[in-house]
């Protein structure tokens, strides 16, 4: 471990938090394995770490809402246990989740101030409720965000400055941050960021969690680094340590990411899936694609330049306003999933857990999801057959572990993501949309994913995919095509294009 | 419930802080759709109005007639607004009417004991009350802290509080003929049924509770997003409690009611009650899945099916064909809120 020590420093202030060994199990997954923090006041702390390396898990652990099996947390110098999302607050722990936080049917100040209402004996103070929140919401650069406004009516940025403006109205002494720039445009970060300084002149800390370096650099002031539930690195001040060493510290290797080989390439000239002017009214358009047997075609830009939607709409779940799917030279009706499954389109989508997996079915189920009906004899499933074509997938995937009855939720990231793409290859799918494929799946099994997509790229299937990581797309893909708001503002071979040129073409994009 | 005292927050005030002048507008905007929601209710209402009138003429529109129609709204009413709190909450009350069933036998039963005799004719009236709140609590618990899902666990209540009050009333029925108390609950009060105002009276409660104290608050939140309302430091189990609770209250408060009306306690009291609540609330405008609860609405459903009943019966039609344009009503009514809601999601 790498721990730059404070006691060096002339007079160590006294932590205000002081977090040792946590451990936390939970049934077929690890989480926290030995974690180690400690955050001084005023401090904006970060915590770094992969998905899935415990970051969630810690913080949630911190707000009340997990029990660590072991370990002990420290705060202002007394053992403290955390027994309960109250008990959190109590302590002066205040806690922004990234999402799930804020309750849609109720206004601003009513999420604000829900659980701590301003109150005479239950009856609520409204005037004096709505004058607080104009308060906060001015310090937050909001003034013209009513108090009375329903939450439901908001943005995700909109909802995030509630979640925000609801940590400052605690009392709290640190408040945690999980990822709040990720829907934030960067006017709104700078907002974020001069409260945060604001917050820390009054010696409030801060956990903050990003995955943007840059941020990093801009306010924090010492790093703790996460990998598979531990502790890697400790207390780095922010201007001593490199980007690589950080990324090194993550990753825990310094060789890059193993995508799996060179890409085989196309097979023949003939398109499987032709592409053609493909629009969705006010999300995007114009797009135009084809994709040969063996191909790999990725589409990259930021969240909400259209992406997902593109997909979505290939695959006839969002109906077209303009274009044309054309799957082996024949038009695919619009809107239509059952015509575009039955001309061989999968897709995986990006919620895999909400859109595409019944978590509490075993594995096998899954995988026969949309072919069942093959496996049946008068109406009646055969379980067996079921299993046997599940089993064969199951191999062929290496799924870990390879029980078909497994229940799916017990499964990592990376394997229900193998679940996935296995039902499509039992339904013969020979075009396999990816949304996100490695989303929630550890670092070293997504190289397991990459070599697997390439490999069913080899075999011949056309494969569009998105992600957010340029490297993931640049890497796997034969063709790239970057979306801006909508457009495509770049459409040509992978290795003609690099992570800086999309960047920008993404920024010039979304200010055109 | 408890009320939290938030110190001030350590933040300096800002300089731009206080009232935006662009706040006023938008400030309207909740209620205002609100408002036209429940004025779509009363367009209905109105218009049944009409109808009574143009079947039945000057008889419908008597103010004799017009306190039937209320004064058979008020028992559903009370067991309504019971129920709008427990669905706003996320939750289902199937219960109600075998616990307004079981309070009555109760209730009589010791009024008509010889012993009794010289009870106070409010004991009657508060052993109602505790018998509705106590099935309550009981449905609470299950459901919080048992972790049955609502609909299960107040089926089973429905079942058992029936079964329960068969038991002790042996199956019969039993008059009451306290005086006092029948003076009390079955006269007028400037020219209004007594029953009438309770209904009044638990409908305001309800409807301040709902939206200007903590708990009303709460409940939404616990409907809306119980995660959310978790991490917010809520007690969530407790408050589900508290929320089954206040329906068998109201089951309660309808089963004194329900004597006063009929003089008599019996275990087929209430019967299939829980469904008409539930068809108001849902009527009136509260999500079935919880989040969104409106009393007012409440109100207006359960006066829109009693002037149906009222009309139906005016015109000698049959109890078929008013379940039969019960059901359309509700269907319309629901397919008319989704409508409403997935415009205002696009807008």
């Amino acid at each position: 471990m790498v721990t730059v020590d404070s006691a060096s420093a002339p007079h160590p202030p006294q932590p205000l938090l002081r977090m040792e060994g946590i451990v936390k199990h939970f049934p077929g997954a690890k989480a926290l394995d030995g974690v180690d923090l400690e955050v001084l006041p005023g401090e904006v702390h970060c915590l770094l770490g992969q998905n899935g390396a415990g970051k969630s898990t810690l913080i949630k652990t911190l707000a009340g809402a997990h029990r660590p099996d072991r370990g002990e947390i420290v705060m202002d110098g007394e053992p403290v246990v955390i027994g309960s999302p109250t008990a959190a607050l109590e302590l002066g722990i205040a806690t922004m989740y990234q999402e799930l936080d804020v309750v849609d049917g109720l206004t601003i100040a009513e999420n604000i101030f829900l659980g701590h209402e301003l109150a005479q004996g239950g009856v609520l103070r409204r005037r004096e409720t709505h004058a607080r929140t104009r308060q906060l919401m001015s310090r937050l650069g909001h003034p013209e965000l009513s108090p009375s406004r329903e939450v439901g009516q908001l943005s995700s940025a909109g909802k995030q400055i509630v979640s925000m403006a609801r940590a400052l109205s605690r009392d709290a002494k640190l408040i945690v941050m999980d990822e709040p720039s990720a829907v934030l445009d960067p006017e709104e970060v700078d907002n974020l960021f001069r409260v945060v300084e604001a917050v820390q002149a009054e010696g409030v800390a801060v956990i903050y969690i990003s995955h943007r370096l840059e941020e990093i650099r801009r306010i924090g002031d010492r790093i703790t680094v996460l990998k598979d539930g531990r502790t890697v690195a400790t207390n780095l001040a922010v201007d001593e340590v490199s980007t690589a060493e950080v990324i090194s510290l993550m990753t825990g290797r310094d060789v890059a990411t193993d995508f799996g080989g060179a890409s085989a390439g196309p097979q023949g000239e003939e398109p499987l899936l032709e592409v053609d002017g493909l629009s969705l009214a006010g999300v995007f358009e114009g797009v135009s694609f084809t994709v040969r047997p063996g191909e790999i075609v990725g589409l990259a830009g930021l969240v909400g330049a259209g992406r997902s939607e593109v997909l979505e709409t290939l695959y006839g779940a969002r109906r077209a306003s303009a274009g044309v799917v054309r799957v082996r030279g024949r038009d695919l009706p619009r809107g239509s999933v059952p015509a575009a499954v039955s001309a061989g389109i999968g897709l995986a989508p990006e919620e895999r857990k909400a859109q595409g997996l019944l978590l509490d079915e075993p594995v096998f189920r899954n995988i026969t999801l949309s072919t069942f009906g093959r496996f049946a004899r008068g109406g009646l499933l055969d379980e067996r057959a079921e299993r046997r074509a599940a089993t064969e997938q199951i191999e062929a995937m290496q799924l870990a572990p390879s029980d078909p009855g497994r229940v799916t939720r017990t499964l990592s990231g990376g394997n229900q993501q193998k679940v996935m793409l296995a039902r499509w290859l039992v339904h013969g799918c020979s075009i396999l949309l990816l949304d996100e494929p490695t989303r929630g799946v550890d670092v070293g099994a997504r190289a397991e994913i990459y070599r697997l997509i390439r490999r069913l790229a080899a075999d011949g299937s056309a494969v569009v995919l998105v992600s957010s990581e340029l490297e993931e797309v640049l890497q796997l893909s034969d063709e790239v095509l970057v979306l801006a708001d909508g457009r495509v503002v770049h459409q040509g071979p992978a290795a003609d294009i690099d992570e800086h040129r999309i960047l920008d073409l993404v920024m010039e994009g979304t200010h055109a | 419930m408890t009320t939290t005292d938030t110190p001030g927050t350590t933040a300096p005030q800002d300089p731009q802080d206080g009232s935006a002048p662009a706040d006023e507008g938008a400030r309207r905007l909740p209620a205002l759709k609100e408002m036209t929601r429940d004025l779509g209710l009363v367009v209905a209402l109105v218009a049944l109005l009409v109808i009574g009138v143009a079947t039945s003429g000057e008889r419908f529109l008597s103010v004799a007639n017009l306190m039937v129609i209320l004064q058979q709204a008020a028992i559903i009413g009370v067991i309504s607004i019971g129920v709008t709190f427990v669905i706003t909450a996320g939750g289902i009350d199937l219960s109600v009417g075998s616990v307004l069933g079981l309070a009555t036998v109760w209730a009589t039963t010791l009024a008509t004991q010889t012993m009794a005799q010289d009870l106070h004719w409010l004991v009657m009236v508060f052993t109602a009350l505790a018998v509705g709140t106590a099935a309550g609590l009981v449905n609470g618990v299950v459901v919080a802290y048992g972790r049955v899902v609502s609909f299960i666990a107040t089926l089973a209540m429905l079942v058992a509080a029936r079964g329960l009050a068969e038991i002790i009333s042996d199956r019969k029925t039993q008059i009451v003929r306290v005086d006092p108390f029948l003076d009390t609950f079955r006269g007028d009060l400037l020219g209004i049924p007594v029953i009438v105002w309770i209904f009044l009276v638990v409908a305001a409660a309800g409807w301040f509770l709902l939206n200007r104290t903590t708990f009303g608050r709460r409940t939404v939140a616990i409907g809306g997003n119980p995660e959310a309302a978790r991490l917010a430091g809520i007690k969530i189990r407790r408050h589900t409690v508290m929320v089954f609770a206040l329906s068998g209250l109201t089951a309660g408060i309808a089963a004194v009611m329900m004597i006063a009306r009929t003089t008599a306690g019996t275990s087929t009291n209430g019967y299939l009650y829980e469904l008409d609540a539930i068809a108001a609330v849902v009527v009136g405008g509260t999500l079935l899945i919880g989040g969104r609860g409106t009393i007012v609405g409440t109100v207006l459903g359960v006066l829109i099916f009693s002037t149906l009943t009222n009309i139906f019966i005016q015109n000698n039609l049959s109890i078929s064909a008013q379940s039969l344009a019960k059901g359309a009503i509700i269907v319309g009514a629901v397919l008319l809120q989704q409508r409403f809601a997935a415009r205002s999601r696009s807008s």
